[in-house]
């Protein structure tokens, strides 16, 4: 079923290592399981698209990554996920740590009512990242250029972050998450709530984050998922169906619900 | 087959019952209206004259060998005050009617002279007049609220004093002033003397007490309950405990601080102190669902963006989930504190309804809140207690007002969009 260890053939793609990996993952709300044994190499470097249509488990297969799903007391986690050869679920491990090297950016852009500035700094703030001011200042300037955010904020800083357009918030959560200077950075469906431009500014952002760092996005639009991916997974009723190269998944999937699925006959 | 006619007589129908169920709603807000017209407008017509006073003008010519100017204390004030009454109405022989000239003034007015004396001891060999208060039973009448026609046997001023007075009308001795004692002294046998500064003292201290204890345990307890508690058989009970204790009649609270807080405790009777405890129990559910409330209204996505950074179930409810409830945690604890300032029955349990001339100073001093004190004037048989009760009526709901208007304008300053 699971048709993960594809061949690949790019070998930029191939020499990628791999920074998280799901084992046999289930989880289950309740009674109910909403993702049945999930297998899954997240590689270094590479942006990994998870599509499929609602309600296909691929939102709370991102949130099992940096154990999000904990807040949800019903929710209940099975299987093994591993960051670097380690078990992110095994008790010793914190999850406030854990959540430093793997941020995560929301489907709605959601920055704290505060200024710009403390947007950004709060993350470096609460680990203790940097020590004086004027090194804060240097990891908000980057993290804001990082973020392709800094030339339209530099001059208003103090203002609420809360004031800027959809996009802009967007990309500020982005800045946000990557201040703290993350291995891996969730993304669930970062650009549902954009318009077409400030889609575009996104999607080309992730393609530069990319060098510095391991993305993983949910998403419902196919097209973007060919756009920014490298990789692809598409996750139906609870399962991954499917996994391989992006080109490969929407010229040439394996599976027939896949194919059904990029030629939308369903989702 | 339902035709066009029924069709469109149904919609007439339909019409007529839309503007019969706004009418009722006007109705229902005219009445409304109406009421509270008249409530207010009775304790204003009644109570606007407690802030005037009748005075009267009395002429002194006091020598420097009839005091003792260091040693005020040992003046016979009183003496020097009827004496001069005495001079100003002559012929007054018998005792009866002495008295009832003496009656004319305040029997504080010695104390007036005392300390128009002290404050400018250049007074004594010369002539000076000085404006003390006159007796209810003339402030009443200057106020029109004795009836001059009645059979002298039915009045509470007797032909003989209204002779003076008309008297004292007409040399210009006798004047409605601005009563300003009104709010700098405590309470008094002598409806004249009478002040709120004593109850409302009582009230800002009795509430101090009931904000310190009600409002860090009552946020405390509902951050626990919304932000950390699991939800279980046990935090269920206790919510559905808090929404009861809610509910509880005050009085009850009132017991329970008698029974607690004064005979286990030993907390002073009548104190601001055990006031506060009995109040604090009482506000604490309002302040734990206002709180409990604006803590959920916060919307999730500031909790997940927090915790997406890494940061401490603690330390995302310290930055921006609390933060961002305080403007609705601070109008549910005005409003329960509003309720609080007009809370009577419980401190009638603890003995805070005692008479007591002295104004509070600390929060064991004997004390009585503004409720209680309405409800100590209400009661008492003098007929110048009737506007007193009134102007004390308007002063707790001047404080009312203000406390709630203080609750509109945090969370309307404080309200975010998200």
């Amino acid at each position: 079923m699971v048709t993960n260890g594809q061949q690949d053939e790019n070998p930029a793609h191939a020499a990628a290592r791999v920074k998280m990996q799901a084992k046999k993952v289930a989880v289950f709300y309740g009674e109910a399981q909403a993702l049945h044994d999930v297998d899954l190499d997240i590689r270094e470097h590479t942006v990994t698209a998870l599509i499929g249509p609602s309600g296909c488990g691929k939102s709370t297969f991102l949130r099992c990554l940096n154990r999000m799903n904990d807040v949800i007391d019903i929710c209940r986690v099975e299987g093994r996920i591993m960051l670097d050869g380690e078990d992110i679920n095994t008790p010793s491990l914190d999850t406030v740590h854990l959540r430093a090297r793997v941020g995560m950016v929301f489907q709605k852009p959601n920055p704290f009512p505060k200024t710009i500035y403390d947007n950004v700094a709060y993350g470096p703030r609460i680990h203790g990242m940097t020590s004086g001011k004027s090194e804060l200042d240097e990891v908000v300037e980057t993290s804001l250029e990082r973020a392709g955010l800094w030339k339209e904020v530099r001059d208003r800083l103090d203002e609420p972050g809360t004031g800027l357009s959809g996009g802009q918030q967007q990309r500020l959560c982005i800045a946000r998450s990557i201040a703290v200077n993350p291995e891996v950075i969730l993304m669930d469906e970062p650009c549902s709530a954009l318009d077409p431009i400030a889609t575009a500014r996104i999607e080309e952002l992730i393609d530069e984050l990319r060098t510095n760092f391991t993305i993983v996005i949910v998403t419902h639009s196919m097209q973007q998922a060919a756009r920014v991916s490298q990789r692809t997974g598409f996750f139906h009723l609870g399962e991954l169906v499917e996994v391989g190269n992006t080109d490969q998944i929407f010229t040439n999937p394996d599976d027939q619900r896949t194919q059904d699925y990029i030629t939308g006959r369903f989702g | 087959m339902s035709g066009e006619p029924d069709y469109a007589a149904r919609l007439r129908r339909r019409h007529r019952s839309e503007m019969r169920f706004r009418f009722y709603g006007l109705l229902s807000i005219a009445l409304a209206g109406v009421i509270l017209v008249v409530l207010i407008g009775s304790i204003v017509l009644k109570g606007y004259s407690a802030f005037w006073q009748t005075h009267v003008r009395l002429d002194f010519a006091i020598s420097a060998e009839q005091v003792d100017i260091d040693n005020l204390r040992e003046t016979n004030w009183g003496g020097l005050v009827k004496a001069t009454l005495r001079d100003m109405a002559p012929g007054v022989t018998g005792r009866r009617d002495k008295r009832k000239l003496y009656q004319f003034v305040s029997p504080n007015a010695g104390y007036d002279l005392r300390d128009a004396i002290a404050a400018d001891p250049g007074l004594l060999g010369t002539e000076f007049s000085l404006w003390v208060k006159a007796s209810d039973d003339i402030d009443m009448l200057t106020k029109g609220h004795l009836d001059r026609t009645l059979p002298e046997s039915d009045r509470r001023v007797s032909d003989l004093e209204l002779g003076w007075y008309d008297r004292f009308v007409g040399e210009g001795r006798i004047e409605l002033r601005f009563n300003l004692d009104f709010f700098t002294t405590a309470d008094s046998r002598e409806p004249e003397e009478a002040g709120i500064q004593g109850a409302l003292m009582g009230s800002f201290l009795t509430l101090l007490v009931t904000l310190a204890l009600s409002f860090p345990v009552g946020v405390m307890a509902a951050v626990y309950l919304e932000e950390f508690a699991p939800k279980n058989r046990w935090t269920d009970i206790i919510e559905a405990n808090i929404n009861n204790l809610a509910a509880v009649p005050s009085i009850v609270f009132g017991l329970l601080g008698l029974a607690v807080v004064i005979s286990l405790f030993g907390v002073p009777r009548s104190a601001p102190l055990a006031g506060g405890i009995v109040l604090a129990l009482m506000t604490l559910p309002t302040i734990i669902i206002a709180s409990r409330a604006a803590l959920k209204a916060v919307p999730p996505s500031i909790r997940e963006a927090a915790t997406g950074l890494g940061a401490s179930p603690h330390q995302v409810v310290m930055h921006h989930v609390l933060p961002l409830a305080m403007p609705g945690i601070l109008t549910g604890t005005i409003i329960g504190l509003a309720q609080a300032l007009g809370e009577s029955a419980p401190l009638l349990m603890i003995g805070m309804v005692a008479f007591i001339v002295d104004t509070p100073t600390g929060f064991t001093d004997p004390a009585t809140v503004l409720p209680v004190q309405i409800y100590i004037w209400a009661d008492s048989p003098e007929r110048a207690f009737v506007e007193k009760t009134s102007a004390a009526i308007m002063v707790l709901l001047a404080f009312l007002a203000c406390m709630n208007a203080t609750a509109v304008w945090l969370r309307r300053k404080f309200e975010r969009r998200w």
